[in-house]
């Protein structure tokens, strides 16, 4: 087989494992979103929010140590133990669902009703929120997650794969962080899934997806249905936050992560679970393959564009997006 | 108890319908004017130019132009810094290349080239709406970005990258360039700011204003009654950007002189321009200066009060400032969706009526 | 339709001149569906025609169709003798066809006077760079226009709302600033979908009364959509009704109401 072939397959294979990446990330967007209809802009913030925290537990450090070391001039950092990672993970979750509480009880409660542009705003003001208030609890120094997941390219794959090309071709190099990070993604997707279609509380969050009124006329608590969803999202966020921590340590670049998710969304449509999927996989796909094609002709870094302008392109001929349901227009 | 529409009969539509129609407001108006113009330049200092003074004016036509777009249109963009990014480096391509041109001129005809680009960039919203159009305009954020950032024709290959402005004068003062005095700096984006709030006002109370108002409100209504949309959305995306790029023209040539275009104009710039007229109030010319006046201000205060007077570590203050600037948004789009410049209309209205409570 | 009279006089002495809108088999399908089956009837200058059937009939697609934003399948439409090529609504505005509609699509945002003000857009043509500097043309014609608007508002008799952002109005007013930001446009053709529903009596008889005295002081040829019976009755000059896409019956108030066809769609005997 030619090598350039073969470095295309890479090329390919790397851009779906990225894709996997980005389809995590929109999928927290898309739950939040068919259940209430708000564009949650903070989900990066939320995956950022949550591997802080989580790195934070882990390390056992004080919470909000730098502020109150300033106020009181004291000189506290950490607890001085570490918390296993499962314990800890488990306290995160606790964690992202008191967050999931706070943010229906003193934010989206009060703006139920408004125009989905509005709620869009607000979790920009949201974002901000949080990512100042990560800061403030954990520091904003690069944290490292130290969960012992796999790091660095599969030597196996490597040497299997080593003389099929030329003599230039040293064998294909994926990450195996990459491999964890899809298969992760999947059960995930497949067990959001399976409590969407087959638990009472899953049906309910289906039917306020639906319509909000007749949810409500049939006893379902939307109130609760809504703490429901943002706390699976920032499980989601959490999850997402732990690949992408992993990968390239907790900081704050963690949460543009949400920018990447954003045309995922637009080309797969907002309100289809597997739209955000198979969005994630052709953004991934397609940005690796622009940057590998044309990139070096045009002076490179494509990826930081590519996804929008494929997204708008796609959203002049389908508004709804590849998987979106067709807006109707009446009067 | 002055402060009264009683006895203050109008007796024509042009005044039933001028800008102030309580007489008082209109002599605060003229006396605002007569400070800005005869006042400060006399004691305004670099600190306080630089500090405060010229970051507000230019960022005041900034958010003017996005509030004619988001406030008065409804097309909420995301891609404002891409737009100043135009604006900037259509001035600085226009200052090498012809040097013996005034920069004023140079700074309207960047205005008009982000302009183009901006209408460019409105096309899709005819077939987009709503957020998706927001996320859309990301698409000119990055995309532009990255242009100014890979393409070294427009930083005129310089090894840095970065775009310097070279010393231009008005008149023989100097504007740009580091000889260039506090008050010649302040007083060029005054009159600029002023031009362009007149400018703002006039296309927002007549037919056009209606149009996008229209727009905004009931677009498929607008057009039946007569409204071509993408017409008023171009139109709206073109004059917004206008704005936008002369504003981004000042932030580059006057304000910051030295330039890299991720960090100047990325999208966090964006978000800020954004920031101010929701705080400021959506459809607004006022609530435009109001928010800018008041996010310029803020990391002003906060640092004099939380490192100079609390001594606080400048990273915690910086810190409380993300707090307080995301916790402000939600306040304001949850309490008083049209922002500063309501409750400035609400104070008045009580004013009005002031002392009796009825 | 030739073989009519060109003008006639009616009983209370205005004159209904010759075809204004003249709708040739119109059909109009969404997917499978056909709303509209192949229907003809004209609108003649001057008259107020009412478009009357059971809900789901397809009046308001047939309404939707006369402004533009529906296109249909096939069938004509002819205004003032010319055959209407596609147009966008917007086109079929600026011909001086003005509307309201079911549920009521006023600017939420904008005060009750800066919404009339809209409906004289297509009046108002001073260029960008005037309105630019207003002073001057601009503002001159922005006075001419407010002044044509005040008399819509007079007429309407909304001079102590002028001011108030619409938002904060109850429905019948909302309904009333809807007819004057139609009526501000001059229109040529006023479409009323459902002018008067969801009124009580009284604002009822107020909307009829402003009807009949749109129609007999400016002259203008009025379509409209009701439900109430009596009111159709009362108001029109000539009736089409509408069943299932279908046409069943046009003519004058009082043929409607001794046509069997038109007794049993409304009393829901069984078609054989």
């Amino acid at each position: 087989m030619p090598t350039n072939v073969l470095y295309l397959i890479e090329v390919l294979a790397n851009g779906l494992m990225a894709g996997v990446m980005y389809s995590l990330v929109a999928l927290g967007f898309v739950l939040i979103f068919k259940a209430s209809g708000i564009f949650n802009y903070a989900q990066g913030v939320m995956a950022l929010f949550a591997a802080l925290t989580l790195a934070g537990i882990m390390e056992g450090q004080v919470p909000f140590a730098h502020m109150i070391n300033a106020v009181f001039g004291t000189k506290i950092h950490h607890f001085g133990w570490h918390v296993p990672a499962l314990a800890a993970i488990a306290m995160t979750v606790l964690v992202m669902i008191a967050f999931a509480w706070a943010v229906q009880r003193f934010v989206f409660r009060h703006l139920v009703g408004q125009e989905p542009i509005i709620l869009f705003m607000a979790t920009i003001g949201l974002a901000y929120f949080l990512e100042g208030v990560g800061d403030l609890m954990w520091g904003s120094d690069i944290k490292t997650l130290a969960l012992g997941l796999p790091q660095g390219g599969s030597r196996w794959l490597e040497d299997a794969t080593a003389g099929w090309g030329g003599d230039d071709f040293y064998g294909f190099f994926i990450d195996k962080l990459d491999i964890v990070a899809t298969g992760v993604a999947i059960v995930l997707v497949a067990s959001l899934i399976a409590f969407s279609q087959y638990t009472k509380h899953g049906r309910a969050m289906r039917a306020v997806a639906d319509d909000h009124q007749a949810a409500l006329s049939v006893g379902i608590s939307l109130n609760f249905i809504w703490i429901l969803v943002w706390s699976l999202a920032g499980f989601v966020a959490l999850v997402a936050g732990i690949m992408w921590g992993a990968k390239s340590g907790v900081q704050f670049s963690l949460s543009l992560i949400a920018l990447k998710a954003l045309p995922v969304l637009m080309l797969g449509g907002f309100t289809s679970i597997p739209g955000a999927i198979v969005g994630g996989l052709i953004i991934g796909m397609g940005e690796k393959l622009f940057e590998y094609t044309f990139g070096p002709m045009i002076g490179g870094a494509t990826e930081n564009w590519f996804a929008y302008v494929l997204a708008l392109i796609v959203l002049v001929f389908r508004p709804q997006g590849l998987f979106g349901e067709k807006i109707i227009e009446r009067v | 108890m002055f402060y009264r529409e009683a006895g203050d009969f109008k007796t024509t539509y042009q005044e039933d319908s001028q800008t102030f129609p309580i007489k008082f407001d209109r002599w605060r108006y003229w006396a605002v004017l007569a400070v800005a113009y005869l006042f400060i330049p006399f004691v305004i200092n670099d600190y306080w130019a630089s500090a405060v003074f010229i970051p507000f004016l230019i960022y005041s036509i900034a958010a003017i132009g996005l509030n004619i777009l988001t406030g008065y249109c409804g097309q909420v963009s995301l891609g404002t810094g891409g737009f100043m990014a135009v604006g900037a480096f259509a001035c600085y391509k226009l200052m090498t290349a012809f040097p013996d041109v005034n920069i004023i001129f140079h700074i309207i005809i960047s205005g008009g080239v982000t302009a183009a680009v901006g209408a460019a960039f409105g096309l899709p919203s005819l077939r987009i709406k709503g957020f998706y159009l927001a996320v859309a305009t990301l698409a000119a954020q990055f995309f532009l970005v990255w242009l100014f950032n890979k393409v070294a024709w427009f930083y005129n290959y310089s090894a840095s990258g970065q775009i310097n402005a070279p010393e231009r004068f008005v008149g023989n003062v100097a504007v740009t360039g580091p000889n260039a005095d506090a008050w010649a700096k302040y007083l060029i984006c005054l009159v600029f700011l002023t031009v362009c709030a007149l400018i703002a006002r006039n296309l927002t109370r007549g037919a056009i204003g209606r149009t996008w108002m229209a727009i905004r409100d009931m677009d498929i209504a607008a057009e039946i009654i007569g409204v071509n949309p993408l017409r008023a959305k171009l139109m709206a995306f073109a004059v917004s950007s206008f704005f936008i790029g002369v504003s981004g023209a000042m932030f580059f040539a006057i304000y910051l002189g030295a330039v890299e275009v991720g960090e100047a104009f990325g999208i966090q710039k964006s978000f800020l321009v954004l920031f101010m007229i929701i705080i400021g109030g959506l459809g607004s010319i006022f609530g435009s200066f109001a928010g800018a006046a008041f996010l310029v201000i803020l990391p002003v205060a906060l640092k004099l009060v939380g490192v100079d007077l609390l001594g606080f570590p400048t990273d915690l203050v910086s810190h409380f400032q993300l707090v307080i600037i995301g916790a402000l948004i939600m306040f304001f789009l949850i309490k008083e969706p049209h922002g500063l410049a309501q409750l400035w209309r609400l104070a008045k209205e009580k004013l009005r009526l002031w002392p009796f409570p009825y | 339709m030739n073989a009519e009279p060109d003008t006639y006089v009616t009983a209370d002495g205005r004159t209904i001149g010759g075809v204004l809108m003249d709708l040739r088999n119109i059909t109009l399908r969404f997917g499978g569906v056909e709303a509209i089956k192949d229907i003809s009837f004209g609108i003649r200058e001057g008259e107020i025609r009412a478009i009357i059937g059971p809900n789901g009939a397809g009046k308001s697609s047939m309404l939707n169709v006369i402004s533009g934003f529906y296109i249909p399948q096939e069938g004509e439409v002819y205004f003032r003798g010319e055959r209407r090529p596609q147009l966008k609504p917007y086109q079929v505005a600026r011909q001086g066809i003005a509307r309201t509609f079911q549920n009521i699509a006023l600017f939420e945002g904008m005060s009750v006077l800066d919404n009339i003000m809209t409906g004289r857009l297509n009046h108002m043509k001073s260029g960008f760079l005037k309105q630019m500097i207003w002073k001057g043309a601009a503002e001159r014609e922005e006075t001419e226009n407010r002044e044509h608007v005040e008399r819509v508002i007079d007429f309407l008799q909304i001079q102590a709302i002028r001011k108030t952002p619409v938002g904060r109005l109850p429905y019948g007013l909302k309904k009333r600033v809807e007819l004057a930001r139609a009526l501000a446009a001059d229109p040529s053709l006023l479409l009323l979908d459902e002018p008067m529903a969801g009124m009580n009596v009284e604002e009822k008889e107020d909307m009829s009364r402003f009807i009949l005295d749109v129609n007999d002081e400016f002259g203008t040829t009025i379509a409209l959509i009701e439900h109430d019976m009596g009111v159709v009755m009362d108001l029109s000059d000539s009736v089409v009704v509408m069943d299932y896409g279908r046409k069943i019956g046009d003519g004058t108030p009082d043929e409607i109401r001794n046509n069997q066809e038109v007794i049993d769609a409304y009393l829901g005997v069984s078609h054989d």
